[in-house]
């Protein structure tokens, strides 16, 4: 019984003792996301890393979670006789939840998945101890780099989704269903406020990119320098993400479009 | 540098492909380009019963969209719906318009059309409507042809 309370004791102790490495590491890296601007090669680097590598999964995905949508919402819609609506269910939809959410989760499996583990490796290989003996920053140099680059390209990827399922939305409802072509936009232009979908929609998708930057970066720089621990390390990153962003998208959602 | 410069490129196609899809969502998906920064000015209607009309609720004349529904409020001493409603600043109304809320179509949503009457002067900006006509609640109106078909029987 006792063995029971001293692991409890132990695990939350341990989480908490997590939770403050991670929040001086992003104290850390914000102050060094300043000495980036000077050197904008690193930052261009690793932009091609995280958001150029993860374009072709984004559009293909954004594609067809809206080309599902419109078949999916033809079919529920047509129940009620009004496919006209089409366009503001696929649109809304997407701008308001999956074009953030699933990005994210996306982001989280191929560029996240990816930082931790060359973090991870960096330090088994004790890469950043070697910088840090030739008095080179690797917070700077390595890890501010790559935040930014996920930070900002978050949002760009987001906003490609959904305009993407849009598109496939489109192609699937007018081109194969046969949903009138102006009232698919027209309809959605009516329904959609930029302030309210388009604006929130991309803030949520800010949020997410800073989130995912972070666990990734903190989860690669915190794991234990072996090949285990690395590998430990990019499955904490991927399901932590998702739970973070599953959760964070509940809080941002009620407090947005809630009346609350 | 041949590799830098194709990585410069790629980055540079990237970002231009997400500002269009930004630039594509601001202006094909929502309704950001019906709505220019026009100058507006305030009137309001009194109604009875304003139904599901909400606020940014469309303002139409002859079905033409000119304006919308910014806030509504009750009026604590006559127990009516005191509806505001800015109009383009282009679109000038005679005073004794008459407004009433229609749905369009059977469940779409709920909308103030205004009639112009026929006078000369136009109306003053936060000036009211006086001629107003109430939402058609479907409830009543089933009720009231119940009520009637009963009678007639």
């Amino acid at each position: 019984m006792t063995h029971f309370f001293e692991r409890l004791g132990n695990k939350t102790l341990s989480s908490f003792a997590k939770l403050g490495r991670g929040s001086f590491f992003l104290i850390q890296i914000l102050t060094a996301s300043i000495a980036v601007i000077p050197r904008p090669r690193l930052l261009i680097n690793q932009l091609f890393s995280v958001g150029v590598l993860s374009f072709m999964i984004i559009t293909i995905s954004g594609l067809f979670v809206g080309m599902v949508l419109g078949l999916q919402g033809f079919y529920i819609l047509s129940d009620f006789g009004a496919e006209e609506t089409l366009g503001v269910m696929v649109a809304a939809s997407l701008v308001r939840e999956l074009g953030p959410v699933v990005s994210a989760l996306l982001f989280a499996g191929r560029a996240g998945s990816a930082l931790t583990a060359e973090i991870g490796l960096m330090k088994a290989t004790e890469q950043l101890s070697g910088m840090e003996m030739m008095a080179i920053d690797p917070i700077k140099r390595i890890i501010a780099p790559r935040f930014l680059a996920g930070f900002i390209s978050m949002p760009l990827l987001a906003a490609l989704f959904s305009s993407i399922g849009v598109l496939g939305g489109h192609i699937v409802g007018v081109g194969m269903l046969g949903v009138d072509d102006g009232s698919y936009w027209s309809q959605m232009q009516a329904s959609l406020d930029f302030q309210d979908d388009i604006i929130n929609g991309i803030i949520k998708s800010i949020v997410f990119g800073f989130a995912v930057s972070w666990i990734a970066l903190f989860e690669g720089y915190d794991a234990i320098p072996t090949s285990e621990g690395v590998s430990r390390a990019t499955t904490r990153t991927v399901v932590n993400s998702a739970f973070t962003i599953l959760g964070l998208d509940f809080i941002l959602t009620a407090l947005m479009f809630g009346d609350i | 540098m041949q590799n830098t410069k194709t990585q410069d490129t790629l980055v540079g196609l990237f970002v231009a492909c997400s500002i269009a899809a930004l630039f594509f969502m601001a202006m094909q998906i929502s309704n950001l380009s019906a709505f220019s920064n026009d100058k507006t000015y305030t009137i309001i209607a009194r109604f009875e019963n304003s139904g599901g009309l909400k606020v940014k609720s469309p303002v139409s004349v002859a079905g033409v969209r000119i304006g919308r529904v910014s806030n509504i409020s009750i009026d604590q001493t006559r127990y009516e719906s005191v509806v505001e409603m800015q109009i383009h600043t282009q679109y000038n109304l005679p005073d004794d318009t008459s407004a009433s809320i229609y749905t369009a179509g059977l469940l779409g949503e709920q909308y103030i059309s205004l009639e112009p009457g026929g006078s000369e002067d136009f109306i003053k900006p936060d000036g009211a409507l006086d001629i107003t006509q109430s939402a058609i609640v479907l409830e009543e109106v089933i009720g009231q042809f119940l009520f009637d078909k009963a009678a007639a029987d």
